[in-house]
C-alpha cells in the first residue's frame, strides 16, 4: 500500500513531521518499508533559456545561455531539439545527481564548449519515459525556485507493508483514521455528496449462483449518462504516478484514485457496449475473457463473473474486460460498486495468476458498509470531473452489517500485555478506532466496526489497545525464574544426537545438511520410495521422496566435491529419515560417507606414507565411534557379514543387538548403486540407528564398579590359525576367549596371511592372547594347558589348526 | 734409582701411551687386558711381590698397587671420552629435518555444520532459562500444522502453493511437511500440563527456492504457557536471548504490532543494527533495523486446541529462523550454500568438533 504525504493529510490534520508520522505508522502495525521523500529532486531548479546558438563544431548541439537566477547566467551546451530562446525548464547545477542517467554532473567540455549544467528531460528526472526534448513550463514558473516544489512532484510516497488483517488500511483514510486514534491528529470527516440522482438505473442485475453458494454479498450500480471522459485533473494524475500507477483515463483514474482513498475498488463498463443487463454468477468451464491486461483467461465455475449478453464482461473483483472498458469515446459509464467472497477472490487471483490492486483489498475484505457510500463518493468524482447525468443506484444482494459483539473486561489488557492501561483509556481507544460500547464498569461490550472483519475476540482487542498505546510502553519484566540449579533438559535422544556429531566430527568428518527429499529412483535403491512418502507437489523432479537413507544424499554430495577437484572428502550428516508418514516412523540416524584416501589418519600423499583408499573397515570404525558416543553396550553387539543390497555384498556389514535389533550398516558400495547415483569411488559409508540404541539403565548412584587390579604380571601369547578362507576372524577371536574367561582379558587380530605355501582356500589369522593371572602366578604348565584349551576351542568351532 | 723402579717407570709410561692412543671402546678394552688382564703387564708385576722378601715387598707393594691404580683411573677417564665422542657421532647421525609437517589431527580437520552449532547455542542459552528442547515429527496432519493453529480454512498457507503435500492416503487424508515448528506446540500441550517452557528447533519446509528461499529450511520456536506469562516476559526473553546469542552487552529492539493466525496479539521484532560494513551485521550499534523473529501471545484458540482453558491459561510464542540468525551472527551470505555440502564451506564457516558452545564458557570463544 503505498500513499503520500498530501494524501495523508486530506484525511488527517496533523502537524505531525513525516519522520513523526512514518515512524507512528510502524509503531501502530502499520509497518513503513519505504520513504521516498524526493530529496533527489530538491536540486532541479526552474531555468530560462535566454539565447540558443549553433555549437560551432556539431550539428546536432545547441549552446545555450540560461538563466538560472543567480544574475549571471551559465553557459549549457544541449542536444535537445526543442531546446530554444525562451524555454523554461528544469536545470541541474555541476555536482547534481541526475537519477534517470546515474550520473552526478561535472563541468563539462563537450567539442571544446564548456557546459557548466544541464536542461533535463523527464526521463532524466525518472519522471515518465519521456525523452524526446527537454522538459517545457509555463511561461509564469518561477525561474530560480525548486522545480519539484513548484510542480508539487516533492510530496513524499510511503509504502507501507501491510499485514493481510487490516483491509481497513487499504485505503488513505482509513490509514488516517488508524493515526488520528493513535493521537497523531485529527480525521477530518468527508461531506456527503450532494448530487441529484434521477430515474431507475436502465441496467439490471441478477446474482444467478443457482444451488451454489453466493460469491457476492452485495452489489450496487449506477448508470451515469452524456460524460466527458478525458485526461483527470493534474493533482489526480500527480498522486496516482506518485504511487506508481499510469493515469490513463477520468474515469478510470476515478476508480484508481477510489480503491486507494477509500480502499473501495470500483469497476467501470462503458454502458455502450454492455448488452443487456448484467447477471453475476460462477463462469461455466471453458469460457473465456480478454481481460483489460490484453490477456485472454479460460474460467472454471471456481471463478465469479460478471456477464451480459455477449458473455463475461470482467473478472469479479479481480479485473474488468477488455469489451467494455471505459475509453475517451465513452459518454455513459455504469459505475459498479460490489462485495465478493474474499476466499474466492484470493483462489481465483492465484488461479490466473492475476495481481490487481482490486484483488489485494478483495481478499483482504473490503468494508461491506462501505459499499454504497463509495459508489457515492465515486458518483460525484464522475460528476465532478466529467459531468453527466446520474440515475438513481441499483443494490442487489446486500443484507446490511450485522456488528460482531465481543465481551471485554478492561483488565484483560494487563493480563496479556503487563501494562497498567486505565480502563477509560481503553474504552476510549476502542471509540477512537470506531468500535462500540456498550454497558459500563470494568466489563463492557464491544461492537466492531464493519470494517474491521479481523477483530473477533478479547485478545483481538488487547492488541487494538497495545498498539495504540504503544508496545514501547510496556517495561521488560523477567520471567520468574525457577529458583535452582536446572537439571540435565535434553532428552536421551538429544543426547545421542549431539554426541553423534562430535564423535564423527573428532574423527575428521565434516558436518552436510542435505535436503530430506530424494529423486524416486535414488529412494527406490535405498529401500524407500512408498507412495506414502512421495510428494504431490515436489519443487523439482529431483526432489520427490524422502529420504530412507541419509547416504543417497551424502553420496551425491561427495560427488559434487569430486566434480570440484576435491575428491578425498569425508562427509556425515546426523538426521531424519522416514519409513512411513507418522511420527514414530521418522528415524534419527547418523550416517557417514568417506571418499577416495580421506581416512582418519588424513588423505592423500604425504613424505610419511600416502593415505590408502578407504573401505568397509574406515566405514565399521565410523560406525563404532558413533555406537560408543551414544552409549550403546558395545562389547554385547555382533557384527553379522553383510549388509543391505545397497552395499558391496562381500564388504559390508549390519551391526545388531541380540537376533532382531538392528543398530546400523557399513560397507563398501555395491558397483550397481555408484552406476545409478552416477558416482565413482573408492567410497565406504556406514548408517547407526540412534533411535535404536536402547535407553541407558537408571542407576541409584554415581559410582563406578570397584577397580580391581592383579598384582601378578600380564602375559601375551601368540598362535597362527589356518582356517578356510570364509571364516571369520571374529569367531576365532570368540573361540578363543571362550578357553578361559577367567584368565583372558582380551584376544586381538595382528596379522591375517594368505598364500600358495598354505594351500588352496586357506588363510592364516594370527591373533594374540593377553592372559592376566589373578590369584598366582603361572607355571610353565598352567600355560601349555591354557594355550592346548585354546588350540583345541579354535579347532572345534572353526576348524582351525596351529600354523607349523 | 734401582732397576726396577726404572723398569716400573718405563712400563707406566708405554701403558698410559697406549690408553691415550686408544681411538675406541675396543682397543682400550686391549690396552686394559694387556695392561690388568690376567697376564697382563702390570698383572705379572703383582705376581712378582710373593716371591720377594718382606722389606722388598714394603717398598715394592705400594710401587706397584700405585701404578695399577693409576693405570685403572686413566683407562675409565679415556673410555668416558670416548663414550662422548661417539654419543656426539651418533646423535649427529640421527638429525631428523623436523620442519617436515606432520599430519594434521582429526580433530581438526572434522567441522560442524553452523545449524547444529547454532542450536546448540540457542539449548545452551535457554536452558539456563529453564526451558527444555521440544521435537516433532517432519511430517504432519493438517490439523496439526494449520487447523489446530487457527488457520482459516482457505488461508493461503493451505494451498499448495505454499506447502508440500503427499498423496491423499484410503482415508482421503492428506499429510504435508510442516511449514513451520508450531505443531510440536500442540503435541506438547496435549501431552504436558503447564507450566510449558519449551523451545523447539528443527527441519521446516516450503515451497520456495531463490537466493534467500530455501524449500528445506530450520526454525526455532519457543513456547511459555502457565497462568501469568505476557508481553513484558516475552520482551525480557527475547532481549535476554539476543544478547546471549549475539555475544554483546546490549541491544535495542522495536516490536511492532504485526499479524499471524496463531498468536494475538502478535508482533514482529527487529533488532538495532550496524550495516555500513560490507559482509558484517554488528549489534548493539548502529542505525539500522532488521527484522528477526515474530512473536505474540499465544492465540485463544490455539489454547483450546491443546486442551487449555485461554481464560485459566496463557502464554507467548515466538519463531525465527536458525539459518537466519546463524547467517547474521557468522556472517554467512547464502542461504543455499548451507545444504550444499562443499567441503570448502563447511571448513571456512563450520565449526571444530571441541568447541562446544556453553555458558560458562562463552558460546563461540
Amino acid at each position: 500500500m503505498k500513499l503520500t504525504l498530501s494524501w495523508l493529510k486530506d484525511h488527517l490534520e496533523t502537524d505531525a513531521t513525516l519522520d513523526q508520522i512514518v515512524q507512528r505508522l510502524t509503531a501502530i502495525g502499520l509497518e513503513v518499508e519505504a520513504v521516498d521523500d524526493k530529496a533527489g529532486l530538491r536540486p532541479f531548479t526552474i531555468a530560462k533559456v535566454l539565447t540558443a546558438e549553433k555549437h560551432p563544431d556539431a550539428d546536432k548541439l545547441q549552446v545555450l545561455s540560461v538563466d538560472i537566477g543567480s544574475g549571471s547566467p551559465v553557459q549549457v551546451v544541449c542536444g535537445a531539439p526543442n531546446a530554444r530562446a525562451g524555454l523554461i525548464g528544469a536545470f541541474a547545477a555541476p555536482g547534481t545527481y541526475v537519477p534517470g542517467i546515474d550520473t552526478t554532473l561535472s563541468v563539462g567540455n563537450i567539442r571544446g564548449v564548456e557546459s557548466r549544467g544541464m536542461m533535463c528531460s523527464e526521463r532524466e528526472l525518472e519522471l515518465s519515459d519521456e525523452h524526446n526534448g527537454i522538459i517545457e513550463l509555463p511561461e509564469d514558473a518561477p525561474v530560480g525556485q525548486s522545480y519539484a516544489a513548484w510542480a508539487q512532484l516533492d510530496d513524499p510516497v510511503i509504502e507501507i507493508n501491510l499485514t493481510p488483517n487490516h483491509p481497513d488500511a487499504t485505503g488513505v483514510y482509513g490509514i488516517a483514521r488508524d493515526l488520528a486514534a493513535s493521537g497523531l491528529g485529527t480525521l477530518k470527516q468527508p461531506a456527503a455528496p450532494t448530487f441529484q440522482a434521477s430515474g431507475e438505473c436502465p441496467v439490471d442485475v441478477s446474482l444467478d449462483f443457482g444451488d451454489t453458494p453466493s460469491l457476492c454479498p452485495g452489489f450496487a450500480l449506477r448508470l451515469v449518462r452524456d460524460v466527458r471522459n478525458g485526461s483527470s485533473p493534474k493533482w489526480m494524475q500527480q498522486r496516482l504516478m506518485a504511487i506508481g500507477l499510469r493515469p490513463i483515463n477520468a474515469l478510470v483514474d476515478i476508480t484508481n484514485y477510489m480503491t486507494f482513498d477509500q480502499g473501495r475498488p470500483l469497476h467501470v463498463f462503458d454502458a455502450a457496449k454492455v448488452q443487456g443487463d448484467l447477471t453475476v454468477r460462477r463462469a461455466r468451464d471453458g469460457e473465456t475473457v480478454l481481460a483489460l491486461d490484453g490477456r485472454e483467461y479460460t474460467l472454471n465455475p471456481e471463478i465469479c463473473v460478471i456477464a451480459d449478453d455477449n458473455g463475461v464482461e470482467s473478472i469479479a473483483g479481480v479485473m474488468g474486460g477488455e469489451h467494455s472498458g471505459c475509453d475517451e469515446s465513452t459518454t455513459d459509464v455504469l459505475i459498479e460498486s460490489a462485495l465478493w467472497e474474499p476466499l474466492n477472490i484470493a483462489r481465483t487471483g492465484r488461479s490466473l495468476g492475476i495481481i490487481t490492486d482490486a484483488r489485494y483489498r478483495f481478499e483482504r475484505g473490503v468494508d461491506p458498509e462501505g459499499m454504497v457510500p463509495g459508489l457515492e463518493r465515486a458518483t460525484e468524482l464522475v460528476l465532478e470531473l466529467c459531468g453527466g447525468q446520474p440515475t438513481e443506484s441499483r443494490v442487489v444482494g446486500y443484507n446490511g452489517y450485522t456488528p460482531k459483539v465481543v465481551t471485554f473486561a478492561t483488565t484483560e489488557v494487563k493480563r496479556l500485555t503487563g501494562l497498567d492501561v486505565p480502563g477509560e483509556q481503553s474504552l476510549e481507544i476502542f471509540q477512537r478506532l470506531g468500535f462500540g460500547i456498550e454497558g459500563a464498569g470494568y466489563i463492557v461490550d464491544v461492537s466492531v466496526p464493519s470494517w474491521r472483519p479481523d477483530v473477533d475476540g478479547k485478545a483481538d482487542l488487547v492488541e487494538e489497545v497495545m498498539r495504540m498505546v504503544g508496545i514501547d510502553q510496556i517495561a521488560s519484566a523477567p520471567l520468574a525464574s525457577h529458583d535452582a540449579v536446572n537439571g540435565r533438559i535434553l532428552t536421551t535422544l538429544q543426547i545421542r544426537t549431539r554426541n553423534a556429531r562430535r564423535a564423527l566430527a573428532v574423527r575428521g568428518m565434516m558436518e552436510a545438511v542435505t535436503y530430506s527429499f530424494i529423486p524416486e529412483s535414488q529412494a527406490k535403491a535405498f529401500g524407500g520410495g512408498s507412495p506414502s512418502l512421495k510428494l504431490a507437489n515436489p519443487i523439482a523432479a529431483d526432489m520427490s521422496d524422502m529420504r530412507p537413507s541419509l547416504l543417497p544424499g551424502l553420496i551425491a554430495a561427495a560427488q559434487r566435491n569430486a566434480d570440484r577437484g576435491i575428491g578425498d572428502v569425508a562427509l556425515f550428516e546426523v538426521s531424519g529419515t522416514y519409513e512411513g508418514n507418522v511420527p514414530d516412523k521418522q528415524r534419527r540416524v547418523a550416517a557417514g560417507l568417506r571418499r577416495g584416501t580421506a581416512t582418519l589418519e588424513g588423505s592423500g600423499r604425504h613424505w610419511s606414507g600416502a593415505a590408502k583408499p578407504v573401505g568397509v573397515f574406515d566405514a565399521k570404525a565410523d560406525a563404532f565411534a558413533v555406537l560408543e558416543a551414544c552409549g550403546a553396550p558395545v562389547y554385547k553387539l555382533q557384527v553379522e557379514a553383510g549388509g543391505p543390497s545397497w552395499y558391496h555384498p562381500g564388504r559390508s556389514g549390519t551391526i545388531k543387538l541380540g537376533p532382531k535389533v538392528v543398530l546400523g550398516t557399513f560397507g563398501e558400495f555395491h558397483p550397481d548403486t555408484l552406476d545409478l547415483l552416477d558416482a565413482n569411488g573408492p567410497l565406504a559409508g556406514f548408517e547407526v540407528f540412534v533411535d535404536a540404541i536402547p535407553e541407558p539403565k537408571q542407576k541409584a548412584t554415581r559410582t563406578k564398579p570397584k577397580l580391581e587390579l592383579s598384582s601378578f604380571q600380564a602375559v601375551k601369547r601368540d598362535f597362527a590359525f589356518v582356517v578356510e578362507r570364509d571364516v571369520e576372524a571374529g569367531s576365532i577371536s570368540k573361540a578363543a576367549l571362550g578357553a578361559d574367561k577367567k584368565l583372558i582379558a582380551g584376544v586381538s587380530v595382528f596379522d591375517i596371511f594368505e598364500g600358495a605355501a598354505l594351500g588352496e582356500g586357506k588363510k592364516s589369522v594370527a591373533i594374540e592372547v593377553a592372559i592376566q593371572p589373578l590369584d598366582k602366578t603361572l607355571t610353565e604348565e598352567d600355560f601349555e594347558a591354557l594355550a592346548a584349551k585354546i588350540v583345541e576351542n579354535v579347532g572345534k568351532q572353526t576348524g582351525g589348526v596351529l600354523r607349523g | 734409582m734401582d732397576v726396577i723402579t726404572n723398569d716400573l717407570q718405563t712400563l707406566e709410561a708405554g701403558v698410559m701411551a697406549e690408553i691415550a692412543s686408544a681411538s675406541d671402546e675396543a682397543s682400550l678394552e686391549a690396552v686394559r687386558v694387556g695392561a690388568l688382564g690376567k697376564k697382563g703387564t702390570i698383572s705379572e708385576k703383582l705376581k712378582t711381590l710373593g716371591g720377594m722378601s718382606a722389606e722388598e715387598r714394603q717398598v715394592q707393594g705400594p710401587a706397584i698397587n700405585g701404578l695399577k691404580n693409576r693405570v685403572t683411573e686413566a683407562l675409565a677417564a679415556r673410555k668416558s671420552e670416548l663414550r662422548q665422542v661417539a654419543v656426539t657421532a651418533r646423535l649427529a647421525a640421527e638429525k631428523l629435518d623436523v620442519t617436515l609437517p606432520v599430519r594434521q589431527s582429526p580433530a581438526e580437520r572434522g567441522r560442524i555444520h553452523p545449524i547444529s552449532q547454532v542450536i546448540d547455542e540457542i539449548a545452551a542459552i535457554f536452558g539456563d532459562l529453564g526451558f527444555t528442547i521440544a521435537e516433532g515429527p517432519d511430517i504432519e496432519t493438517d490439523h496439526y500444522n494449520f487447523t489446530a493453529l487457527n488457520f482459516p480454512e482457505g488461508h493461503p498457507a493451505r494451498e499448495m502453493h505454499d506447502t508440500f503435500f503427499f498423496q491423499p492416503d484410503e482415508k482421503g487424508e492428506r499429510k504435508l511437511l510442516r511449514t513451520h515448528t508450531s505443531p510440536v506446540q500442540i503435541r506438547t500441550m496435549e501431552t504436558q500440563q503447564p507450566p510449558i517452557r519449551i523451545v523447539i528447533p528443527g527441519k521446516t519446509y516450503r515451497q520456495d527456492s531463490d537466493a534467500t528461499h530455501s524449500p528445506m529450511f530450520h526454525q526455532v520456536e519457543g513456547l511459555v504457557v502457565d497462568k501469568s506469562a505476557n508481553i513484558a516476559n516475552l520482551k525480557w526473553v527475547l532481549e535476554e536471548f539476543c544478547k546471549a546469542f549475539f555475544e554483546v552487552p546490549s541491544v535495542t529492539m522495536r516490536f511492532r504490532p504485526s499479524f499471524f493466525p496463531f498468536t494475538e496479539p502478535s508482533m514482529e521484532v527487529d533488532i538495532q543494527c550496524d550495516r555500513s560494513r560490507p559482509g558484517e551485521v554488528r549489534f548493539g550499534e548502529g542505525s539500522d533495523w532488521m527484522e528477526i523473529l515474530g512473536c505474540g501471545m499465544v492465540h485463544p484458540n490455539v489454547l483450546r486446541a491443546g486442551g487449555l482453558d485461554p481464560d485459566e491459561y496463557q502464554g507467548f510464542a515466538w519463531g525465527m529462523g536458525i539459518d537466519r540468525i546463524a547467517m547474521l551472527k557468522y556472517g554467512m551470505p547464502d542461504l543455499r550454500a548451507f545444504f550444499d555440502a562443499d567441503v570448502r564451506w563447511l571448513q571456512h564457516y563450520g565449526f571444530r568438533p571441541l568447541d562446544m558452545p556453553t555458558l560458562f564458557g562463552g558460546l563461540s570463544t
